[in-house]
């Protein structure tokens, strides 16, 4: 039974575009873009192919950063792009289409994106602390 | 001079559409000028459960993801945790995984087949293609108690052994259904009101099929041999496996590639029976929990599938992401629809095979 030949390694935000056109310029195939949520930033993983030898890229990013898009060197990534954009939050620079966040409906705005950081306040000092309008 | 634009809503609810997808159909006159898709109709949360689910239980979840290919997302789940855990799943395993996977692939096939006639009007046709799928759902169920959703693959091999009679005997079964399938591609490749309805439509070279990153029979049907079976996991490897093309790269050519498939999965069903080795079908208890990240490719009936999982050496895995075909056919899917006509647009859809429940999760 054989093994797949697969590969993952980081890179810095900034190299992304560049990685990207290095890729289609060895003509590896666009595979996939998947986010995924690890506690307080974002991976993203990007992959490429060649002769099933599969090479993925991965940057880290965390919220309010802007990630910069691929599609100058792969056009199908807007796909993959909207769905981060939608329900990650993330913002998505320069996407060969945008969907301005209506590719995926969803209940929640941006549902996978990591919750707020919530301070915990005790009840007795809430109970003590003076409302608005109290005189 | 221009025509007036108009928005055409196609979807979620249509015919020719098994699952909800929208798409916001720009049209001057008769002809689309842009496709705008959209999809959040049936999200159901599936990669989330992985952190309450323990890794083992969670397969039963993964093989959920999609009720054609269920079996396949069985499998891939479970190879990505046995390629963390490096264990080594016995060669009757991978056999029998094979098998019910090639099975899968047959009964997924001849669902669309039976969509497509349907969506032409074909009606026999329909009937006849869903007649013979429910022959191969019934050996499916002969040889694991489900016919959509088996429960037979888990982590470290497959939960029971199916005896080799029964194998020879759903060989012999298939033997007998193959006639029927070749004749059903014969009138799916030369039948004059299939011809008219997808020749020359929806059409993507081998070059722009590559370049929007299509799979599976979409990508095939334009001459683009991409396979995922060709990296040789489970049995393929061993079985010899060659991707069945088509080179025209219209509706009618992705039919035929599925088509033809069925005999190529009838063909590997044969060898994996043929060369079925003896043995035990798991590796036996496993100790510890995933650790590690993994990505594992497998191909679905409907193109490429990657199943991405990360865990921490604990029973709960920490992540769980699911890339399937889908997804990757919608951007050919929005450049086969700009230029068509509105009456094709149906079998445009169709013949990428949409699954948005798997799409969506």
């Amino acid at each position: 039974m054989k093994t797949q030949n697969t590969t993952l390694r980081e890179i810095a935000v900034g190299d992304l575009v560049t990685e990207a056109g290095a890729f289609k310029a060895k003509r590896y195939r666009f595979v996939q873009i998947g986010c995924t949520g690890i506690g307080d930033a974002y991976e993203i993983n990007y992959t490429f192919d060649k002769n099933y030898g599969y090479e993925t890229v991965r940057i880290t990013v965390h919220d309010g950063d802007v990630v910069p898009s691929i599609a100058e060197h792969y056009w199908a990534s807007f796909i993959y792009e909207n769905e981060i954009h939608d329900l990650y939050g993330l913002m998505v620079d320069g996407m060969s289409i945008d969907f301005s966040g209506h590719l995926i409906h969803t209940a929640t705005k941006n549902p996978f994106r990591n919750p707020p950081e919530v301070t915990k306040v005790e009840k007795e000092k809430l109970a003590h602390e003076p409302k608005e309008g109290d005189a | 001079m221009a025509g007036r634009q108009i928005v055409v809503p196609f979807g979620p609810q249509h015919p020719v559409l098994p699952e909800p997808i929208h798409l916001d159909l720009v049209l001057e006159d008769e002809t689309v000028i842009e496709a705008v898709p959209s999809i959040g109709y049936i999200h159901r949360g599936l990669e989330k459960l992985v952190e309450k689910r323990e890794y083992t239980d969670y397969i039963r979840i993964a093989e959920r993801i999609c009720g054609i290919c269920s079996f396949t997302h069985s499998v891939t789940y479970a190879e990505a945790v046995e390629k963390t855990m490096g264990l080594e799943v016995p060669p009757r395993a991978h056999y029998i995984r094979t098998i019910l996977m090639e099975y899968s692939r047959l009964h997924s096939h001849m669902l669309w087949l039976g969509l497509a006639a349907d969506a032409m009007g074909f009606e026999n046709l329909f009937m006849n293609s869903w007649r013979i799928r429910e022959e191969i759902l019934d050996d499916m169920e002969m040889a694991t108690g489900g016919r959509v959703i088996q429960n037979l693959c888990t982590v470290g091999g497959i939960r029971k052994d199916v005896p080799d009679e029964m194998l020879g005997q759903m060989s012999d079964h298939l033997k007998e259904i193959t006639p029927r399938m070749e004749e059903l591609c014969k009138i799916f490749s030369h039948d004059s009101s299939v011809r008219h309805r997808m020749r020359g439509i929806g059409v993507l070279s081998k070059e722009e099929m590559w370049e929007l990153g299509a799979v599976g029979p979409t990508a095939r049907g334009s001459d683009l041999a991409l396979d995922a079976r060709c990296t040789g996991y489970s049995a393929y490897g061993e079985l010899g496996f060659k991707p069945v093309v088509e080179k025209e790269g219209d509706c009618l050519a992705r039919c035929i590639v599925r088509a033809k498939e069925l005999m190529a999965a009838a063909d590997l069903v044969h060898a994996a029976v043929r060369d079925m080795p003896d043995g035990p079908v798991d590796v036996g208890k496993i100790k510890g929990g995933p650790d590690g990240e993994a990505f594992v490719f497998t191909e679905q009936p409907r193109g490429e599938v990657l199943h991405y999982v990360k865990g921490n050496g604990t029973k709960h895995l920490v992540r769980h992401r699911v890339r399937t075909p889908t997804i990757a056919n919608i951007p050919p899917l929005v450049k086969m629809l700009a230029g068509a006509e509105l009456a094709d647009v149906p079998i445009i859809v169709l013949t990428i095979d949409p699954c948005i429940g798997c799409m969506e999760r």
